[in-house]
């Protein structure tokens, strides 16, 4: 087991305290189509996300809650990637992030975009819950589910 | 085993000699990183253990390890008379009157549980408990249960602008269908010390019985039952050094004797035939099958341990470590501190940087802080955050490892640019 210190510039990118800083996907929608809450119970993080389809296509995409920096920062880049994909894509695409969390080898790494820039969570295990939660729920969404809980 | 009760570490005008006492608590030398000596500070989620208790445990497992009254061999003798000498000690340590109102439990929260059920089979439709808002939420849900199972009304006592308990509140929150108060001693995150004598008197003149959450004060101040005037006083031993698995109640004989079992088997019987059963008498009518005997008995080591101390001398030096914690915070004038008091812990947030985060960057210079609701989510909601971090202390604690828990806080704060630190190249490694 890799004993070294994780490094912190490797957690927290500049790309991701740039979308924590600045996250997208925060104006509220007249509609949604797909709508979720999720919530960490471990500590409290919060999101919200609501999804706006047209001709089969993700056109809007409203997120906001309460959350760390990896959260907010992982929940930005979900408003900014899924836009105008088709919900198999944007599957795929949360797919690929999951298994991008556990080690698993995943064809549509390439894809991916920003979400890249979170690899580094993966050394701080404890947070990758934190990077997952706005995925979580954007797929619950898609089932139908209102309200998660991810512990 | 037993340790004196002179207090072994008071020299000159120290009062705890924290050099020799952190010799006996290997884990505060770990290296949590490369150079980077583990800073403990999460102390109210639970404490380490001295060397003393740890060994305790162990000697019980290679000397005389049984299963306790029952068996008529030296073991099970050795073992029964090492688990009731714990109920002694507990009784003597806050000051109870009688071994048979002590009970022991899993921890403070089967503690309450406890109390929920049995004292809830008594109330009635319509009838109230009163919590505050500063609860655990292991003296909520047990509540909450209890209302939807007896359909009962769960009232919560507000807090002030001070983050302290509002008495007057209380005072007109209270009326003939209260039948339990049931409150925290000492926050787990504000640190708010409450007046209990001042509730146990609203409590007697309104005939309501009164349960007290002790686990964040016992382990750091003087608690004395009967002083306190409660009916109920529910702690757990691995915040006192103790091992995990151990809780109390103690509670007054005279109620603990009308109350109905709440989990049933062995040991908490007298009798039992095809038809039913005759509960055994109090303590044991509510320690239903085996105990958790090594770890009470490595707890009575911990009680001695911390008697060693002296429980006074352990709380002037946490409010020394408290106070000096809060005057070093005051440079980050950004933060929003939420302690009114000094009493081991620190809390406090910033809308710039998440707890998670804080926690997260000083955890890489070896301080291990908590960050989160605390299982507090009604508080947190009240404090209009999400999450808070925190810094509990005890008394193995220094402030040399405060100095070095500040600055980590800066790294963190220079980090996210957030507030005076105007440094701009983070710090990776």
């Amino acid at each position: 087991m890799d004993k070294s210190i994780p490094k912190l510039d490797e957690l927290y990118k500049e790309i991701i305290l740039d979308h924590y800083r600045h996250p997208h996907g925060r104006v509220p929608l007249e509609k949604v189509d797909y709508h979720a809450e999720g919530m960490n119970p471990l500590c409290g993080d919060e999101v919200k996300l609501g999804l706006q389809l047209k001709d089969g296509k993700i056109e809007k995409v409203h997120i906001e809650g309460h959350g760390c920096s990896i959260s907010v920062a992982s929940g930005s880049m979900l408003a900014q990637i899924l836009k105008g994909k088709d919900i198999q894509n944007a599957k795929q695409i949360s797919q690929a992030l999951k298994d991008m969390m556990h080690d698993k080898v995943n064809g549509a790494k390439d894809d991916i975009g920003d979400l890249e820039a979170l690899e580094g969570v993966k050394r701080f295990p404890v947070r990758i819950k934190c990077a997952l939660l706005p995925w979580t729920t954007f797929e619950e969404a898609i089932i139908g589910h209102d309200h998660i809980e991810i512990s | 085993m037993c340790l004196p009760k002179r207090n072994r570490h008071e020299s000159g005008k120290t009062m705890l000699d924290t050099k020799k006492i952190r010799k006996d608590f290997k884990i505060l030398n770990r290296k949590i990183w490369a150079g980077k000596t583990l800073v403990y500070f999460d102390n109210a989620a639970t404490t380490q253990k001295p060397q003393v208790v740890i060994d305790s445990l162990v000697n019980y497992y290679e000397n005389y390890n049984a299963n306790i009254h029952r068996g008529v061999h030296k073991l099970a003798e050795e073992a029964t008379e090492a688990y009731e000498k714990v109920r002694e000690k507990v009784r003597d340590f806050v000051g109870a009157t009688k071994n048979d109102e002590v009970i022991f439990t899993r921890n403070t929260t089967e503690s309450i549980n406890l109390l929920a059920y049995s004292l809830g089979e008594s109330l009635e439709e319509g009838d109230e408990v009163l919590i505050s808002e500063m609860e655990h939420h292991s003296n909520i849900i047990p509540w909450y249960l209890l209302r939807d199972r007896k359909k009962i009304t769960v009232k919560f006592i507000p807090i002030t602008k001070n983050y302290e308990l509002d008495y007057s509140a209380l005072e007109k929150l209270i009326n003939k269908k209260t039948k339990i108060i049931s409150i925290t001693h000492k926050s787990n995150v504000l640190g708010t010390v409450n007046d209990i004598k001042r509730i146990a008197q609203i409590a007697k003149n309104n005939g309501s019985i009164l349960i007290i959450d002790a686990a964040q004060s016992v382990p750091h101040m003087k608690v004395d039952f009967q002083d306190l005037g409660c009916d109920f006083l529910v702690f757990s031993s691995h915040k006192m050094c103790g091992p995990t698995g151990v809780g109390v109640l103690v509670g007054k004989k005279e109620l603990l004797e009308k109350m109905p079992p709440f989990l049933g088997g062995g040991e908490m019987i007298r009798k039992v035939t095809f038809e039913g059963f005759t509960p055994n008498d109090v303590p044991w009518k509510f320690e239903a099958g085996t105990p958790n005997i090594a770890d009470v008995i490595a707890f009575g080591t911990a009680i001695d341990y911390i008697e060693s101390l002296g429980i006074e001398n352990i709380y002037k030096y946490e409010c020394g470590l408290t106070e000096y914690c809060l005057s070093k915070l005051k440079q980050f004038d950004f933060l929003k501190i939420y302690n009114s008091s000094g009493t081991g812990i620190v809390t406090f947030s910033n809308p710039l940087v998440h707890p998670h985060d804080i926690a997260t960057i000083v955890d890489q210079y070896g301080v291990a802080i908590r960050a989160g609701h605390h299982c507090a989510q009604p508080l947190m909601k009240r404090l209009n955050v999400s999450a808070t971090a925190r810094a509990s202390f005890y008394f193995y604690n220094t402030k040399e490892e405060i100095d070095l828990f500040i600055e980590a806080l800066k790294k963190a704060f220079d980090y996210f640019k957030v507030g005076a630190c105007k440094k701009l190249n983070p710090v990776g490694g």
